[in-house]
């Protein structure tokens, strides 16, 4: 929710404003974002449903096994995503590296994720998000994360997960710690709250905004280990705006199928009787990886500060 | 606003976008909102609304869970209709840049997308006569353009440059802006009293709603 301003003083025709950053991420909601590698797969994603697609280079499960440096899609295939479809276009930029972030910008994607997982440029600051006018969506694991990246100006933010291991145990771990961290909020006394607020490492402002919203200041969508449409639904129902999904479908054996049948569930998240009808015939999901195999060098999540 | 007695009733599309934010309103105001999710959660409702969000997603929605035709049968019934952004796209007789057929309810032509990108959305001030003498601070979000307002319908509200941004016709109502992402909750107001008039008998529209009438109870709180 934006304030009002209904005084008349405010210039004509205002761009890149906090109202209409945080506002195209309410447009979003209820929604399905799907990682897209080729303008063909993007496509496929706005032909499903999707509410906006994701354009990167290679998805998580690819970046995860091939090992290297991840760094921002080439502009020339985010340029060619961006003519193919009419529904807002994504793409991502290293942690800290303001000028991917500048290039995003400048190339007139819709939304910069700033995302860990690629592979940080900076190990100790994320990107000034605030200096910029396209809107910034942000991975967290904790309500601190959240509220130091909507400090810095993120304008959306989605729990992390484990990005392609189509294992949801890690997006469930942070978007309930996002909302026990809430519900702790709002247990507390106000005077207690400058002390919560360092302990959690967060602005005292947007903390107290936090308690007195009884949820984030922005939207929150569920990410990293999406695999199924009861996946999507169970992060919608955890308390989700709405999902990330990429490796979940490109690694199953009909990802167009399967991308339409996310898309349903998401929706219709509280109805089981039609999460299991979107479910029937979607063929083999992805086979996922259990986290006790992944390296702890090698966990997505950790990489952000 | 709604009085105690017969409530009224507002359904809110929600199969994707921000259709909490109208529900919160709507709540505010003191009348009951329903999520519309599939056909049978029409029934009984005094009006609709179809809140921002993405149109090709919400357009695919309509059709797969069957809800295009029985809320075409209800607005040509009186039901009313309000439409924002991606609403107001499926309101539209003609939306040529839309990939699915939407509602074709409103004697409009819209543009999706029409003031570019993300990094072109803008806020803006408009001055509507039917909400009252004060300034509407309007939020546009890749909005689209009402590009031509057909006999049928009339324009309510326009850009400096005379760009058509909000048009009514009898009950139906479509703005290219997001009155449920501000405070200002005078546009919600006016829809509710569309959706608590002016049904008569035949399911025809009064006509008599647009022109100020009890403008001067919409000023803000």
């Amino acid at each position: 929710m934006v304030r009002q301003d209904g005084n008349g003083s405010a210039p004509e025709n205002e761009t890149g404003s906090w109202s209409v950053k945080s506002g195209l991420a309410q447009m979003l909601k209820g929604g399905v974002i799907m990682d897209v590698v080729t303008p063909d797969q993007a496509k496929i994603a706005e032909e499903a449903g999707a509410c906006a697609v994701m354009a990167l280079e290679r998805v998580p499960a690819d970046i995860r096994a091939d090992g290297g440096v991840a760094r921002m899609s080439d502009p020339e295939v985010i340029g060619r995503i961006m003519e193919t479809v009419t529904i807002p276009v994504m793409a991502k930029c290293r942690i800290g590296h303001l000028v991917e972030a500048q290039v995003l910008q400048a190339l007139g994607v819709d939304y910069i994720d700033e995302s860990e997982v690629l592979t940080p440029a900076d190990e100790r600051y994320h990107v000034h998000k605030h200096a910029f006018k396209v809107p910034f969506v942000c991975g967290c694991r904790d309500l601190g994360e959240a509220l130091r990246r909507i400090g810095e100006g993120a304008a959306m933010i989605r729990t992390k997960g484990e990005a392609g291991t189509g294992n949801i145990v890690e997006a469930v771990r942070h978007m309930r710690n996002v909302w026990d961290g809430i519900r702790r909020l709002q247990a507390l006394p106000e005077d207690e709250l400058m002390a919560e607020a360092k302990e959690l490492g967060a602005p005292y402002d947007l903390v107290r905004q936090t308690r007195e919203l009884g949820r984030l200041p922005v939207v929150n969508f569920a990410a990293g280990g999406v695999a199924t449409p009861a996946d999507a639904a169970l992060m919608m129902q955890l308390g989700a705006d709405g999902v990330f999904v990429g490796s979940g479908i490109y690694k199953s054996e009909d990802p167009a199928a399967r991308a339409h049948a996310i898309v349903q569930a998401v929706t219709h998240y509280q109805d089981p009787k039609i999460i299991a009808e979107v479910s029937r015939g979607l063929g083999e999901p992805m086979r996922g990886i259990d986290m006790n195999e992944i390296p702890e060098e090698e966990l997505l999540a950790k990489r952000g500060w | 606003m709604a009085g105690k007695r017969d409530m009224t009733t507002i359904g809110v599309l929600a199969l994707q976008g921000d259709f909490a934010e109208h529900i919160a309103i709507l709540q505010r105001l003191g009348a009951e909102a329903v999520s519309v999710r599939l056909p049978e959660q029409l029934d009984g409702l005094d009006g609709l609304i179809i809140p921002g969000g993405e149109s090709t997603t919400i357009g695919r929605l309509l059709h797969q869970w069957k809800l295009l035709e029985p809320i075409r049968e209800l607005a040509g019934d009186g039901l009313a209709v309000w439409g924002t952004c991606a609403g107001a796209i499926l309101l539209a007789e003609r939306a040529p840049d839309l990939d699915r057929e939407g509602l074709k309810l409103m004697d409009i032509d819209i543009e999706r997308n029409a003031f570019g990108r993300q990094v072109d959305s803008f806020e803006a001030s408009l001055s509507i006569s039917v909400l009252g003498p004060q300034p509407f601070r309007a939020v546009f979000i890749r909005a689209p353009r009402i590009n031509s307002v057909g006999p049928e319908a009339e324009a309510l509200a326009r850009l400096s440059d005379g760009t058509v941004v909000a048009a009514r016709q009898g009950k139906l109502l479509a703005t290219a802006f997001h009155p449920e992402l501000t405070d200002d909750e005078r546009f919600h107001r006016y829809f509710l009293e569309l959706s608590a008039n002016g049904r008569t008998s035949s399911g025809r529209v009064e006509q008599a709603t647009a022109a100020g009438e009890g403008s001067a109870t919409r000023d803000l709180p």
